[in-house]
């Protein structure tokens, strides 16, 4: 985390001031924050000890949610479908984008806004919009996809991709990788301008070929970015939920169920809060450990 | 995560960075290179727009014309299926729910993280560091962890089937974030235009309105735009504390006209075009700064 503490000159008050008007700034926003979210945490972790069907009186009952959690079927299923998905959603978009860009040219390219902003249209749209789009093109009747197959005479490939218990999973992770392959272009592209073109010269003087300079310039010289996206895209990852609600509420028979739709199902579906609960605790310790790792592995890259 | 971020604001290093030595290289104004660039990018980008495209066609067309001509454009022009998804369809009802919900949080939000961002970027007080720390959990945490407690504790407040049980909670995730942004923003500015400030007299109320606000419009600009944008879309949140009809926003609408209307598809694509056509909109002026912000790094 970077620590800039602000400079004794410059400070916004005068001596007299401080220091309660700085929290007397920090407290609306505060208040609500520690109500809405802070809060709920602590609540969350709480449940999660309990067993609770969110109205009558709560039983405690320690760890028990945690050990049936580890013995539950289908949450084994769920957490594998979300680590398939993580290939999707993380490994495809960022491994895409890093081929484009090496083959892409590094000299300024014209109208970069433009394609910059139209790549980048997946990052606004609401994900059931998105869902909608991608639930039709995979229509197994009137879908453009199954449409186009049947045209150039791949009927045989044509089939109800949402409903197909071994398609499935795979196409609602394209639909992650379609969402996430034009932020990684994006970002980048933009990083690799940035890098200095005499490092590229120092690298062919060393008689590097393509491949190489790619390997000793360009990676590491897209260290940032690539952290961004793979943060970025691991959570998108762990914690998709919207998408596969919108398309197949993990069906068919359990084969796209994942982690955030076991949370809803059993906090708002079946009322079994504190097990909701306990699931989502580990769900955010997940994330949690899983973005402090990428960070500080980053970090010790960019000391070696 | 603010510092993976501070580098990246963009596109296009300055021509004169990479300036004479581009100029060099270039031989053929058509090299392999270049146009294997031009066509990669311009699939790619037809890739990541083309569903859009043909959904908003398809809100144009009859259910049959969609079944034999998906890409082309519509024989005509149906405008009329977008009345019947505002009016039958209630999208109406549900746009009017959306903008009542995303113009507070957006303009609440935007105040309040204006506030604790200049106190964490320019002051120095006990507990700060706790503080921002405590903030930043918001950031990192993802809504399923806050969502069931939520429910239960705006039950008791009997505020669930409300608007303020959407505006309430995305008030407080969009503060984590501003919290982080306008901090950012406000620790790079130059200690002497506040010194200046001080020196006239200013308290630090004057001074962060009449010195600094004029001076952070594109970063407030930035935190704006993505606030509208992480309101709208927000789905969880309302699936969860709205049950009545009359109050469900536009993504929670859509998601259960789908479901209804599953054969219906030139009205179910017209109700996705209403519901993605304010993002685009909002995006179409403001990209640049939506870009900014979502790959500083400093977002989940």
């Amino acid at each position: 985390m970077r620590v800039t503490r602000a400079r004794a000159p410059g400070l916004g008050y005068r001596p007299g001031e401080r220091p309660w008007t700085a929290l007397l700034y920090v407290l609306p926003g505060f208040v609500i924050y520690a109500l809405f979210v802070l809060l709920p945490i602590g609540q969350t972790v709480r449940y999660s000890f309990f067993d609770w069907d969110g109205f009558s009186t709560p039983e405690f009952t320690g760890f028990d949610n945690y050990v049936t959690l580890f013995r539950d079927e289908v949450f084994r299923l769920a957490l594998r479908n979300n680590l398939v998905l993580l290939v999707f959603y993380t490994l495809f978009p960022i491994a895409l984008a890093l081929l484009l860009t090496a083959l892409l040219t590094r000299r300024r390219i014209r109208g970069l806004g433009f394609y910059r902003a139209g790549l980048f249209v997946p990052q606004v749209m609401s994900m059931v919009v998105v869902g909608v789009v991608w639930r039709w093109i995979y229509n197994p009747t009137f879908g453009p996809l199954n449409q186009g197959l049947r045209a150039v005479g791949l009927d045989g490939w044509a089939r109800p991709w949402l409903g197909d218990f071994r398609f499935a999973l795979p196409a609602v992770g394209m639909i992650g990788t379609w969402v996430g392959y034009g932020f990684a272009m994006v970002l980048f592209i933009a990083g690799v301008q940035r890098i200095d073109e005499d490092l590229y010269d120092a690298a062919k003087l060393d008689g590097a070929g393509s491949w190489q300079q790619f390997r000793a310039v360009t990676l590491p010289g897209l260290r940032n970015e690539v952290t961004i996206a793979l943060v970025t895209t691991l959570i998108a990852a762990l914690r998709t939920f919207d998408l596969v609600y919108v398309t197949t509420r993990g069906g068919p028979a359990n084969r796209t169920r994942v982690v955030a739709l076991e949370i809803y199902n059993n906090a708002f579906g079946i009322s079994r809060v504190g097990y909701a609960a306990a699931i989502a605790v580990v769900l955010t310790l997940v994330v949690l450990v899983v973005s402090y790792a990428v960070i500080t592995l980053r970090m010790r890259t960019a000391e070696g | 995560m603010a510092q993976l971020g501070e580098t990246v604001d963009g596109f296009g290093r300055p021509d004169a960075a990479r300036g004479a030595r581009g100029g060099e290289r270039t031989k053929a104004r058509w090299e392999p290179r270049l146009v294997l660039t031009y066509g990669l990018l311009t699939f790619f980008l037809l890739l990541a727009i083309g569903p859009f495209v043909i959904i908003v066609l398809a809100a144009l067309k009859t259910g049959e014309e969609i079944g034999r001509n998906v890409f082309g454009l519509p024989e005509v022009w149906r405008w009329g299926n977008l009345a019947d998804a505002w009016t039958q369809g209630q999208f109406a009802r549900y746009f009017r729910s959306s903008v009542i919900v995303a113009v507070p949080v957006v303009v609440v939000s935007c105040f309040l993280s204006i506030l604790t961002g200049y106190a964490f970027g320019r002051m120095r007080f006990p507990g700060s560091r706790l503080l921002f720390f405590l903030l930043l959990l918001g950031i990192m945490v993802p809504g399923e962890a806050v969502v069931i407690p939520l429910y239960h504790n705006l039950r008791r407040m009997d505020l669930l089937d409300t608007y303020w049980a959407m505006i309430l909670p995305d008030i407080a995730f969009s503060v984590s974030f501003g919290t982080l942004w306008m901090r950012g923003f406000f620790s790079q500015v130059p200690p002497e235009l506040v010194d200046a400030a001080t020196v006239d007299g200013s308290n630090s109320w004057q001074t962060l309105w009449r010195i600094l606000l004029p001076n952070a419009q594109p970063a407030i600009l930035t935190m704006a735009v993505l606030f509208f944008v992480w309101t709208w879309n927000d789905f969880l949140l309302p699936l969860v504390v709205i049950t009545d009809e009359n109050l469900r926003t536009l993504p929670l609408g859509l998601a259960f006209f789908q479901g209804r209307f599953t054969s219906d598809l030139p009205l179910t694509a017209a109700g996705a075009t209403i519901v993605a056509l304010p993002t685009i909109l909002v995006y179409a002026v403001l990209q640049r700064h939506f870009i900014r912000g979502l790959t500083s790094g400093a977002v989940k």
